[in-house]
């Protein structure tokens, strides 16, 4: 059976109402649910609606970069931190947090209406051409050329936050007691 | 008929939406972990935003696709040094609620 292009259009259109409900839906888990893990797994749902968002937006690249980066290293290194920081689940503190209920609330609701509100008021000019089409290739030349300097210094500055990590994790730590 | 994923200000107000979820986090969590999370989503919502604007308004489309790289490097960077702040934090004083790290309170 042949589908028409309509179709298509309609049914991507699906998916991306579905992708913006799991974006959305693993940004409320990360941030509102009780136990740290849960939040954590709401974390890297919304990093997976995201990177089908990025997809959408024409780059597969950038799309499965989010999946490696994201869902695969920070969500486990934060699984990790949970792991290690969250020594019983139960003694979680239970007593609401003085102001910051209601005033955590009133705050996130501004901060995003206000962006939201500046983003659809403000009157976005298109380009009049496009120097190239982002695919790729494209993207790769221009990491090499234009950008090789920042490319290196975004590596040496992962090195030294490795290295920094290493160290400031590992200060603490009495040798002698094994 | 109108897609909505062809329009800039889906994007935008999604962007928006992520950040202000992840200013919401920031301030209700009471333990740093939590807040580290939430830190994250601030920074999805940015490099959304880049994203949107590379696609729809950019003359050049790859430069923010390598600014969302560019932030996801960083965001890996931020992610291990606040994970090991957390674990010194940890050693000294037995927990990571942000409550419980205060010495010059009476």
């Amino acid at each position: 059976m042949e589908i028409s292009l309509e179709t298509a259009r309609f049914l991507a259109e699906i998916i991306f109402y579905g992708l913006i409900g799991v974006t959305i839906f693993g940004g409320l888990l990360a941030t509102c649910a009780k136990r740290l893990m849960r939040a954590v797994s709401g974390l890297a749902v919304c990093f997976l609606g995201i990177a089908g968002i990025y997809y959408f937006l024409g780059s597969p690249f950038v799309a499965m970069m989010q999946l490696l980066i994201y869902v695969g290293a920070v969500s486990i290194t934060l699984v990790f931190a949970v792991m290690m920081g969250e020594p019983d689940e139960n003694t979680l503190r239970t007593k609401v947090p003085g102001l910051a209920g209601p005033f955590s609330v009133v705050l996130g609701g501004a901060v995003a209406a206000g962006l939201a509100s500046l983003a659809l008021k403000a009157n976005w000019m298109e380009p009049m051409a496009k120097v190239n089409d982002g695919s790729l290739p494209a993207v790769g030349a221009a990491l090499l050329t234009k950008y090789s300097m920042v490319f290196e210094l975004v590596s040496i500055v992962l090195l030294i936050a490795i290295l920094g990590s290493v160290i400031i994790a590992g200060s603490g730590r009495d040798k002698v007691t094994s | 008929m109108n897609y909505i994923s062809g329009d800039l200000n889906t994007y935008l107000v999604l962007g928006a939406v992520l950040f202000g979820l992840g200013v919401f986090g920031l301030v209700r969590r009471p333990s740093l972990i939590g807040m580290l999370i939430a830190a994250e989503l601030v920074l999805c919502g940015a490099s959304l935003n880049f994203m949107a604007f590379n696609r729809f308004l950019a003359p050049d489309p790859t430069v923010g696709q390598i600014i969302t790289l560019f932030i996801m490097a960083i965001a890996a960077a931020e992610a291990a040094i606040g994970i090991s702040l957390v674990i010194a934090v940890y050693r000294n004083y037995r927990s990571v609620e942000t409550e419980d790290l205060v010495d010059l309170q009476g």
